[in-house]
């Protein structure tokens, strides 16, 4: 017989109580895996986005950096629009590798989700867009017949959700138009999957913009340049540039924040299974003091019954880890839809990320909670004096 | 006197409430030898569990001596007086006080778990087996009788091979025949294996058996006598 195989019955003598401390741990677990996991895979996923967009620069109208931010990820609502001029300007920019003008429009269509509604968006391109995202493929059909024709390309999630096939049309509430179907890209897990992509100018025609831009995409030759290249266009009015790295800055910077509230709820979660864990071992060390004080007069020290009580704490958060890890994976997807559906923006990806240095961390995490919180009872315990523990124990 | 085991010295043991001391051992001398079978008697608050707590290394003295096995337990460390228990000594309790999770070998075999020893599970089957309870080695507590549970315990008691049995009203809890089941079994331990004995009852007709009765009154020795009845 082992002192751990003693300690393991103890726990099977109340099976519920210890079964629901069991459960708080991997609560606690589960919900720190989860949150967790959501921190980094949304912020990864937010990177991919921004990442996968080809530029490094935004030129916009001047407004705030936030909007500007949403913009390029979302699109929606209360854009700014500037002169197609700055785009003539800075095209011959001798720092510029490439460079994509955008109009970017959303238009509300309330049959979308079921008829609760929804945003779609539509982005006004010309072909130096592929040059910047040479990933983005088509999956079928091609690009557009003329710079002014009424066609669209779809991106995929838009072509399964509207069931459309190149040669089919879309329709653009509101307004009334249909497009012809061109072409389909493949999937890039960005928003691009859901956009309808339309020729610039008749983006421009279409939703009466004449000559009028949302964005500049530019990569520069050197990204050192970045700098210079801002100070030229400082003086342009209505404008103003925005780099990449400034946008995923502001947007980490929005994140931190959640992140805090995230790890507050996920400290909370912990505490309130360590005090449980700590109150059901201290409940079981006193109505236990009788056979404490007899195992102390057969010859236990005072370090067997600390080891005897905190290895039963630890068994608990052990075996919380272990099936708060499961319950982590096996609720990943579950958790993962619900964020899709309550989240204003949520990127491309998987948006919660379990990883096994996560799962792993999370496991050792409990084990150092569980030895943690059987201190004080086991102390308790050890601190009996066998003939007190044996003639008032009952 | 190389065989003396314990050894008492005007020992006391007081507890001091807030209103009151209690004195429950009182200048209390006592020598206890090797193969010795002593019955500690006396009415209901005079003391007997608490000396034989005392003489067992469960309590301390309040003042006076106390030699066990030679050493001085007064001046022992907690972890010395753990190992002293340890090897030498053994308890039986009225309530049987075992581990109600544990099975009757693994109740058996704690001692030696505590002890460091080798988990010798064969000579823990053999003392179940010679206190009659091959049938009940894999049962728990809760699925013995009173006195199959007694037996339980006093294969516990003797597992480290112990040099003394202290038994606390061993048989208070029984029928009558399991009670004299049980009173035979430390009787022939004693005189088969020479095991020093000493319990504590409330019973005449066990305490008349011990080789020796010291009876208690108020904490204080009132009557020592051998017994003529011990065969």
């Amino acid at each position: 017989m082992k002192i751990i195989s003693v300690a393991f019955k103890n726990l099977q003598r109340k099976k519920i109580r210890s079964f629901l401390t069991i459960g708080g741990v991997t609560i606690a677990v589960a919900v720190l895996v989860s949150l967790m996991g959501f921190d980094a895979g949304y912020q990864r996923a937010l990177t991919g986005d921004i990442d996968k967009m080809g530029y490094q620069v935004l030129v916009t109208a001047k407004g705030c950096p936030y909007e500007a931010a949403t913009m390029m990820l979302k699109g929606g609502g209360g854009m700014r629009y500037m002169e197609q001029a700055v785009y003539d300007k800075i095209v011959k920019d001798p720092r510029i590798d490439k460079i994509t003008p955008q109009l970017v429009v959303a238009q509300f269509d309330k049959n979308r989700q079921n008829g609760l509604g929804g945003f779609v968006l539509y982005m006004g391109i010309d072909d130096s867009y592929l040059k910047l995202k040479p990933w983005v493929k088509f999956k079928s059909g091609g690009w557009f017949s003329g710079a002014d024709s009424d066609e669209a390309v779809i991106g995929c999630e838009t072509a399964d959700r509207e069931k459309r096939v190149p040669g089919n049309q879309v329709f653009i509430p509101k307004l009334n138009k249909a497009l012809k179907v061109v072409g389909i890209f493949e999937r890039t897990g960005t928003q691009d999957d859901g956009t309808v992509f339309l020729p610039l100018r008749s983006a421009q025609r279409i939703f009466d913009f004449p000559y009028k831009l949302t964005g500049i995409g530019i990569k520069l030759k050197d990204i050192s340049s970045l700098l210079s290249f801002e100070e030229a266009l400082y003086n342009e009015p209505g404008i103003q540039v925005i780099s990449m790295a400034q946008v995923k800055g502001t947007i980490f910077n929005l994140i931190s924040s959640a992140k805090v509230m995230t790890n507050s709820i996920a400290i909370i979660a912990i505490l309130i299974a360590v005090i449980g864990v700590v109150n059901t071992i201290l409940m079981s060390v006193f109505e236990r003091t009788k056979e404490i004080g007899v195992m102390k007069a057969v010859g236990a020290s005072r370090l067997d019954i600390f080891r005897i009580i905190w290895l039963e704490t630890t068994l608990i958060c052990v075996m919380g880890g272990f099936f708060g890890d499961i319950f982590a994976i096996l609720g990943a997807q579950a958790v993962e839809y619900i964020l899709r559906h309550i989240l204003p923006y949520a990127p491309g990806g998987k948006l919660v990320l379990i990883t096994p240095e996560l799962l792993v961390g999370s496991f050792i995490g409990a084990i150092i909670m569980g030895l943690i919180a059987g201190v004080y009872p086991a102390f308790r315990a050890s601190s009996m004096r066998p003939v007190e523990a044996i003639r008032l124990g009952d | 006197m190389d065989n003396i085991l314990i050894k008492a010295e005007k020992i006391n043991k007081i507890y001091r409430l807030p209103a009151e001391e209690i004195k429950a051992v009182q200048d209390l001398d006592l020598q206890i030898r090797s193969g010795e079978f002593i019955a500690i008697m006396g009415p209901s608050g005079s003391g007997k569990t608490t000396l034989l707590d005392i003489l067992g290394c469960l309590d301390s003295i309040s003042n006076g001596r106390l030699e066990v096995l030679g050493k001085d337990v007064s001046r022992l460390k907690e972890h010395s007086l753990v190992a002293l228990r340890r090897k030498n000594i053994g308890f039986v309790f009225q309530d049987f006080l075992l581990i109600p999770t544990l099975t009757a070998l693994e109740n058996v075999e704690l001692p030696l778990l505590f002890s460091r020893m080798p988990c010798e599970r064969e000579r823990s089957i053999s003392l179940l087996k010679k206190l009659g309870l091959a049938q009940r080695i894999n049962h728990l507590p809760k699925e013995m009788s009173g006195g199959e549970r007694q037996r339980v315990a006093i294969a516990r008691a003797l597992v480290t091979n112990p040099k003394i049995l202290f038994a606390d009203e061993p048989t208070g809890n029984l029928d009558t025949k399991s009670g004299e089941q049980i009173f035979r079994i430390l009787k022939e331990l004693n005189q088969k294996e020479n095991l020093t004995v000493v319990l504590t009852t409330h019973n005449s007709k066990f305490g008349s058996q011990a080789k020796r009765i010291v009876y208690l009154k108020d904490g204080r020795i009132v009557c020592r006598e051998d017994s003529c009845l011990y065969a």
